[in-house]
């Protein structure tokens, strides 16, 4: 439960040294740079940014030939294989491919030209089938488009809209020409669109038949080929034939290409690791024979830092700690156990400067929550087997993934705890399979099942006992909330905060709920015998509202000269038990989320067993089963870890937790595909 | 059948559609939004359709009354007898919180969880944050739920 004591290292080198350097520092990845370090007359910036785009380049293009072969050579990759982490390879592994670095990125650029032919290739068969397409109306002629007629007659070819028919086209030329008598139309083909026709008439007459035809809505076509369409359509059809041969052989090249898919990662990984680099380089300053660098690095990592680089190297390199003002990144440390929550705290907020890591704490309170919510020992049993399932057979698998998995394993076995506690088995499951299946009729034996095995009590029969002890661990939360505001702010040395802001507080509340729970109005709300408690709890209670209220009143606003404003804001913050109310209250979910998750797995059971003893009953009853039971886990597993973060997040840190902290993001290999073994320390 | 068991259905059905509405609608926003984000980025399934199905618990809220009501009136596991009409009256009023607390903050919450869907389509690591405005408003569905499982359970 800690954040890391960060301190800052400060390298003065030589140049000479300083890709080696550099690499030395990225390989450990203990060093956070920092960009904005003042240059002068002697320590200048280079400008890195052309390198930069270049690497930036070469990875994007072999990422690109990453994507070419994913689409014509997919390799099977079953549901898990995003847990499998990425893949160790040995220092030598990699600097083998840098050493064919360029024969490498030649193939990978062969790769995205052999794509583009491919590209081309398809556009290009588009383009000739859009053509047969507009071809196929024609295929009836048998002469070429070319063919104007004969010595003494003329062919004309269109169209005219989808509605004429044969003899309505005979008829409207008769009606336009009656003196030609010479003309033969004939329909080649009809669609929803057009008809298309060719027409014979002596020569002479060309010009009045095109007239008469135009003035129906014809539309000439002309053409330059010299084969029939049916031959134009065919040969295009050769044409595409090729084509796709062609593809098909230039797909073969890209499937031969598939082995170097390895290759292609590590050419891209070796470009994000030397792009990186050369970011760095670009922020550190460099005079003509030297260089210095600066950074943040973690107190444990300092030692061995140093040491390791001047092992090596002809430098200075020189610890010191951190200025007041200056805002360092953060790191946190926990145990085991806990560090598998630190992902939650980290999409709140890390802690800012000066503040106390919470995670254990809340590592502790979000098992018990997420326990209580989902409450039911079949569903947390899945939950931690599958978990640890996956965890033993991905050991690799990234860092984040690790901790949630981890994370959930651990609710799953709490889960398993408050089931017990609370007699849910997939809900009534027990029951229902003994009294459908079995035919157990014993009432007694029927409820035992039912529930009654619980070790504690059972919510759903037993609503308001389960919202009372609902509400106090909310209680209990909320006071480990602000016993954590007084820890830290007693930790900063500032006892009259902790006092005022906390220890009235608590006074205050403390002799508020004295009051509260021996009273009339809160047994009958809670259907309980009214609490007694000893005599002197009474006047103790009222003696603690007593001095913490005035305390508060007093000394909440004690910044301020202006008494009347003082005792004001006293009172407002006074005012401030309300939102203890509705904190509280807000703990009602514990309840509300137990209730569905029990209910909701007996409905899936009743609804199961409708169909009765027989051996269709019980098929039937397994695959209902089978569903519902999943939808149910999934849908209050959401339920659980939404609810869990939000008492975390807004009652919890409420009490005590900014946030607002900078993560740790130290100079390293920034891998994508392949984790590089550290070399053995010389 | 008397009418004070038809009026105890009532209630029971009123729990179960009107939050069920509240959902459907809920959800339905919600998953419009998260489709617009997945044809951009198809990474962010998972996390976007966490925020779609937060809308979805009142609908399941709503099922959970119904169903407490269902088996306190008699009609799941037999033994529905004569029921007067101020006890069906009773049930009915009972399940009137979660039907339209359930209803109007499903709305609602989809609309939330469309906006925080559109925080993650452009901050993808802000989802612990994003995901707690939709969070908020189920609140008051939790204390409508609390309401009506208290009241059905507490009629005898």
């Amino acid at each position: 439960m800690a954040v890391l004591q960060m301190q800052k290292l400060t390298i003065c080198a030589m140049k000479k040294d300083r890709k080696a350097v550099l690499e030395l520092l990225q390989k450990m990845g203990t060093v956070e740079c920092i960009p904005d370090l003042e240059g002068s007359e002697v320590f200048r910036r280079m400008d890195t940014t052309s390198q930069r785009m270049q690497f930036e380049k070469n990875f994007s293009l072999a990422e690109q030939a990453l994507e070419v072969l994913d689409q014509y050579d997919p390799v099977k990759s079953s549901l898990f294989a995003s847990l499998a982490g990425k893949e160790l390879i040995e220092a030598d592994d990699l600097s083998q491919v840098v050493a064919q670095v360029g024969a490498i990125m030649t193939k990978v650029r062969e790769l995205l030209a052999l794509q583009r032919k491919i590209s081309d290739a398809r556009s290009l068969i588009q383009k000739k089938e859009a053509a047969i397409e507009g071809l196929k109306p024609w295929a009836a002629l048998d002469v070429p488009m070319k063919c104007q007629g004969t010595v003494h007659t003329a062919l004309l070819y269109g169209t005219l809209g989808p509605e004429y028919t044969q003899a309505m086209i005979e008829g409207a030329l008769r009606e336009r020409l009656p003196e030609i008598k010479t003309v033969e139309a004939e329909i080649l083909s009809a669609d929803k669109d057009q008809v298309c026709l060719a027409v014979v008439c002596m020569k002479k007459d060309a010009a009045a038949v095109e007239e008469a035809l135009r003035a129906e809505g014809f539309a000439r076509r002309l053409s330059v080929s010299e084969r029939t369409p049916a031959q134009r359509i065919a040969k295009r059809k050769e044409e595409i034939r090729e084509i796709e041969k062609e593809i098909s052989e230039l797909e073969s090249q890209i499937h031969a290409m598939a082995p170097m898919r390895e290759d292609f990662r590590r050419v891209s990984d070796y470009f994000r690791i030397r792009s990186e680099k050369y970011r760095v380089l670009g922020d550190l300053i460099q005079s003509k024979q030297t260089f210095i660098i600066s950074g943040y690095i973690m107190k444990r990592d300092a030692a061995r830092t140093v040491d390791r680089l001047n092992s090596r190297f002809d430098l200075m390199a020189e610890v010191t700690e951190i200025p007041e003002d200056e805002d360092a990144p953060v790191q946190l440390a926990n145990n085991g156990f806990s560090r598998n929550w630190e992902g939650i705290l980290e999409s709140y907020g890390l802690p800012h400067k000066g503040e106390i890591d919470p995670t254990f704490i809340m590592s502790l309170c979000y098992v018990f929550l997420f326990g209580l919510m989902l409450s039911d020992a079949a569903y947390g049993l899945i939950m931690a087997v599958a978990c640890f399932i996956v965890l033993k057979k991905f050991p690799r698998m990234g860092e984040g993934m690790h901790k949630s998995l981890t994370m959930f394993m651990w609710c799953g076995v709490s889960t398993v705890f408050w089931g017990l506690m609370f007699g849910g088995f997939f809900g009534d499951m027990l029951k229902v399979v003994a009294n459908v299946f079995f035919g157990v009729q014993n009432e007694a034996t029927l409820a035992f099942l039912g529930g009654d095995w619980a070790l504690w009590f059972v919510p759903l029969n037993d609503p308001m006992t389960m919202l009372m002890w609902s509400l106090l661990f909310g209680v209990i939360h909320l006071f480990l909330g602000l016993g954590l505001k007084g820890y830290s702010l007693l930790k900063e040395g500032k006892t009259m905060d902790a006092l005022c802001d906390v220890g009235l507080w608590y006074l205050f509340l403390l002799g508020l709920l004295g009051l509260l729970l021996p009273s009339e109005l809160f047994a009958s709300i809670a259907g309980w015998q009214e609490v007694t408690f000893p005599a002197w709890v009474n006047p103790l209670s009222l003696a603690f509202i007593a001095v913490g209220g005035l305390g508060i009143l007093f000394f909440s606003a004690r910044d301020n000269k202006n008494f009347g404003l003082r005792i004001a804001l006293g009172a407002y913050d006074i005012y401030g038990v309300t939102s203890w109310l509705s904190d509280v209250l807000s703990y009602s979910r514990l309840l509300a989320l137990g209730l569905a998750t029990g209910v909701i797995a007996q409905v899936v059971n009743s609804m199961g067993s409708m169909f009765g003893s027989s051996v269709v009953g019980a098929v039937l009853f397994i695959i209902i089963f089978i569903i519902g039971h999943s939808l149910n886990l999934a849908i209050n597993l959401l339920g659980a870890y939404v609810h869990t973060n939000r008492l975390q997040y807004v009652e919890f840190f409420g009490k005590f937790y900014e946030g607002g902290g900078r993560p740790f993001d130290p100079f390293r290999e920034n891998t994508k595909y392949v984790d590089i073994k550290e070399e053995k320390l010389s | 059948m008397t009418m004070g068991t038809f009026y105890a259905l009532l209630g029971a059905a009123i729990a179960v559609m009107l939050a069920g509405a509240g959902s459907a609608m809920g959800v339905g926003i919600a998953g419009q939004a998260a489709a617009g984000v997945m044809s951009e980025k198809p990474e962010l399934f998972a996390k976007v359709l966490i925020m779609q199905l937060l809308p979805g618990t009142q609908g399941i809220y709503g099922l959970l009354v119904g169903f407490i009501a269902l088996s306190q009136i008699g009609v799941i596991g037999g033994g529905a007898g004569e029921m007067s009409v101020a006890t069906g009256l009773m049930y009915c009023a009972a399940c009137l919180p979660i039907g339209l607390v359930g209803l109007i903050s499903g709305v609602y919450q989809g609309k939330t969880s469309a906006a925080s869907i559109g925080i993650l389509a452009k901050k993808p690591d802000q989802f612990g944050k994003a995901m707690l405005f939709p969070a908020m408003v189920e609140t008051y569905a939790i204390l409508a739920l609390l309401i009506s499982v208290l009241s059905v359970t507490g009629i005898r």
